[in-house]
């Protein structure tokens, strides 16, 4: 059963059609990716489902509930969570702290619980650093939960990213290019994360990439958009194939070029 | 190699320039003058002196600092030389102010000013010892850069001990004239004005000898404290810290508590403002008004002038906070969509429209206009009338105890993080599921809130309410106190708002230059202790017991070796 289903959205900026007819279905429990050029509407398809941008046409279904339009914090509760291209921790807190701001639509203490401390919101909280300190765990920052967000490397702050995402319980995680920035060796590491993930807490996840090795290797479904269009969709031989998306990513020249070369051999 | 550009020569004689500078400013703007009747060492030196020595060997360990390493006899030169230039241009201010009437422009260009600066001496002999003495200091910095560190610290607390022991002569023996044969010996240390020379040198002396000796027990010391003696620890600190404010009325004397209740409405209301600017982040200019409006609130109640039954202190006060949280949802709502900038500028107009509300001769009937309000009740306990300074305190700590608590246990709490998270990347935050209105409103309320009970002892000590005592000023000092203090802490709001409120009315010669020397001190804080005086330790969630455990360990494995 497709968990995510796009139908026709659309989203323009002025003139530009940032995003236009664009249908897709993530089935559940699935790796899937979204991949394009630069500019190709892949970021602005992620804040379309997150809530962060309102599609001027189309739908959008969350297991089969119309989620157009809903507003962030009301997408995030219905079981959706991201991370961010550039990431976007909250760089002035602790680990603990970003993960536990992660956790909020679950938590119930309020300011009367927060001044009195009173038994169910002391036992909310601890509880809660637990559930915290076992996710620091999962994505390898055992022991950093007191440093800041901002003290930590690169490749953390990816991973502390995750790790605040997941802390929703979502039912489907959002990857906004986690391999950005990384090195081959990192990217490996990455791959295996994200594989980890879906296993572990059973979640779908829905990827941007650049990089097509990361893509061809972990996706079961990919979808190619190219200036707002959707080009392509197919598992990863599928795509490989296709002369619209390597002319897409290298130059029509390119695509006859292999067309040829193709033919010829 | 050093290129010609950062020579220590040339940087000594820039950063000479830039000291001379300081110190010149410093006397035409008045405060070397107003300040040289306080003595520090009787008959030796004044806080004048000290205020334009100071930049002078400030400056010079900067610059030393900024050019080592280097070897021992170019560190000594280089504070020489910063200390002469900054000397010669204090000397040409005097040659110049002497020869040109500069009074005309700089009105504290006086014959005073130049006897001070030339140490009451003839011109000629008068600028050597102002240019030995600027030497001095330049040779001072160095010697204190040059000296191990545990020296240098007991040099330097010691010097700021004693300048502080001497600036402080009439508090410290207010204080002491009730402690029976110690206060005769305290007495005998000081002079009318200032320390004696005598006591001055043994204070130095003990000073840093503690300081010597104190600092090579703590490094022993530190690693044997068992983890599980902390809480007990923590626990005296605190009841002798309680005990030390419940004591200080009856200590300090009517004139010092009257200060201390100034300090202490202060801290009420930094820490609400810490709550809006340095939690939330939120940046508001116009925190006055929400004092203005407990204030009012408790006047228009109680006094017998406006209400037909004036109600108590304690019954009005409910409403009057009622009408404080309201304020704050009537601000929070036009502003929800601003962040930096405009929002600033919409506090600030709030809170000068609350004032010219106040002030206006069309609501003059309900506020008083320009004539305020009198006669408002005092609050009463049992029997007891609160009305003098000393009482009126214990009403400001329970305040500000009550205060701290809610603002301690909502820092640490799912409030705080979520006033924080919005702080740090709103966009994001409302993606994490916070209700961004509500989060901001109940910060807006509950900043109001706590600066209307401010509002409500400030009414109810003066038994008055003016306008004019409602302006924008108010809301910079409090500003300025967080930021000093720390952003975000709540012990920095206890450090800033006895820094910047108690100073000023400690020595009164400053009150003059206060907002120069907050201005100095927002700079001078801003470049080097960006955090403040006392930055918000963040609070560890995730435990290193093991660690603790293993480092306890450890000292006790080396310690058995």
């Amino acid at each position: 059963m497709a968990i995510l289903v796009a139908k026709g959205v659309t989203k323009r900026f002025g003139g530009l059609d940032a995003l236009s007819k664009i249908d897709l279905e993530v089935e559940e429990k699935a790796i899937y990716s979204i991949i394009g050029p630069n500019g190709a509407g892949k970021t602005t398809f992620f804040n379309c489902v997150t809530g962060f941008y309102t599609p001027e046409e189309g739908e959008l279904l969350f297991e089969g509930r119309n989620i157009t339009g809903l507003s962030p914090d009301r997408v995030t509760r219905l079981g959706i969570s991201r991370t961010y291209q550039n990431i976007r921790l909250f760089k002035n807190m602790t680990s603990v702290e970003n993960i536990l701001v992660g956790m909020h639509p679950h938590l119930k203490t309020g300011l009367i619980g927060s001044v009195v401390r009173d038994r169910r919101s002391v036992e909310e909280e601890k509880s809660s650093i637990e559930e915290a300190k076992r996710l620091l765990q999962f994505v390898g920052l055992k022991g950093k939960g007191d440093m800041m967000a901002m003290n930590l490397p690169y490749g953390a702050q990816r991973r502390l990213e995750v790790a605040r995402a997941l802390a929703s319980k979502p039912k489907l995680l959002l990857l906004d290019e986690p391999t950005a920035g990384m090195n081959p060796s990192e990217t490996q590491e990455m791959v295996h994360f994200i594989r980890r993930l879906r296993d572990e807490f059973e979640i779908t996840i829905l990827l941007i990439e650049h990089q097509m090795r990361v893509v061809m290797s972990i996706s079961e479904k990919i979808t190619v958009l190219d200036f707002g269009l959707k080009i392509a969709e197919g598992t990863s031989t599928e795509i490989q194939k296709n002369a619209k998306v390597i002319e897409a990513y290298l130059g029509r020249g390119a695509a006859s070029g292999l067309g040829q070369a193709q033919a010829a051999a | 190699m050093q290129t010609p550009a950062t020579s220590p020569w040339k940087q000594a004689i820039q950063t000479g320039l830039i000291a001379g500078a300081i110190a010149v400013l410093l006397s035409l703007v008045g405060m070397v003058a107003s300040f040289s009747g306080r003595f520090i060492v009787s008959g030796v030196f004044t806080m004048g002196q000290v205020i334009f020595l100071a930049p002078i060997l400030l400056m010079s360990y900067s610059v030393i600092r900024r050019t080592s390493p280097q070897s021992p006899r170019t560190v000594l030169l280089t504070g020489l030389l910063t200390g002469v230039v900054g000397g010669a241009v204090l000397a040409a201010l005097v040659l110049i102010g002497k020869n040109i009437n500069l009074q005309a422009m700089f009105v504290n260009s006086s014959p005073k000013l130049h006897r001070i600066l030339t140490f009451d001496q003839e011109l000629v002999p008068g600028l050597l010892v102002l240019l030995v003495l600027s030497m001095v200091m330049g040779a001072l910095a160095s010697g204190i850069f040059l000296l191990p560190r545990r020296y240098a610290t007991a040099i330097n607390q010691a010097l700021v001990w004693v300048i502080l022991i001497g600036l402080l002569r009439d508090l410290i023996l207010t204080v002491t004239v009730r402690w029976g044969p110690l206060a005769g010996l305290i007495k005998l240390l000081f002079a009318v004005s200032g320390l004696k020379p005598v006591s001055a040198v043994l204070l130095f002396i003990l000073i840093a000898g503690l300081h010597y000796w104190r600092s090579g027990k703590l490094a022993v010391k530190q690693t044997r404290v068992q983890p599980k003696q902390r809480p007990l620890v923590r626990w005296l600190t605190w009841a002798g810290v309680a005990l030390l404010l419940i004591l200080l009325p009856p200590i300090l004397g009517i004139f010092f508590s009257d200060i201390l209740d100034t300090v202490m409405m202060y801290i009420l209301m930094g820490i609400g403002l810490n709550i809006v600017v340095g939690f939330a982040g939120l940046l508001d200019l116009g925190y006055v008004a929400f004092f203005a409006i407990g204030a009012y609130t408790m006047g228009v109640l109680t006094s017998p002038e406006l209400a037909a039954n004036p109600m108590t202190y304690w019954q009005a006060l409910p409403f009057a906070m009622i009408a404080c949280v309201l304020a704050g949802l009537i601000l929070g709502l036009p502003v929800l969509k601003m962040r930096g900038d405009y929002l600033a500028i919409v506090t600030l107009g709030f809170g000068e429209i609350v004032r010219l509300l106040a002030l206006s001769d069309w609501l003059r009937p309900w506020f008083g206009g320009s004539q305020g309000i009198q006669l408002i009740a005092q609050p009463k306990i049992g029997g007891l009338l609160l009305n003098t300074q000393q009482e009126l305190y214990y009403l400001f700590l329970v305040g500000v105890g009550i205060v701290a608590f809610i603002a301690w246990r909502l820092r640490d709490s799912r409030m705080g993080r979520t006033w924080m998270a919005l702080r740090e990347d709103e966009d994001v935050a409302i993606a994490m599921g916070i209700n961004h209105v509500a989060t901001k409103l109940m910060a807006f309320a509950t900043g109001a809130l706590f600066s209307g009970i401010a509002g409500t002892i400030f009414a109810a000590k003066l038994q008055s309410v003016y306008p004019h005592s409602m302006q924008f000023l108010v809301s910079i000092n409090v500003l300025c106190l967080i930021i000093i203090g720390g952003m975000g802490s709540i012990p920095g709001v206890f450090v800033g708002s006895l820094a910047l409120m108690g100073s000023p009315e400690l020595l009164r010669e400053f009150a003059e230059y206060r907002y120069l020397v907050y201005g100095i001190l927002l700079v001078v804080m801003m470049l080097t202790r960006p955090e403040g005086l006392w930055p918000d330790a963040r609070r560890r969630l995730e435990l290193h017991e093991e660690e603790l455990a293993a480092k306890a360990g450890d000292s006790a494995t080396e310690s058995a070796k």
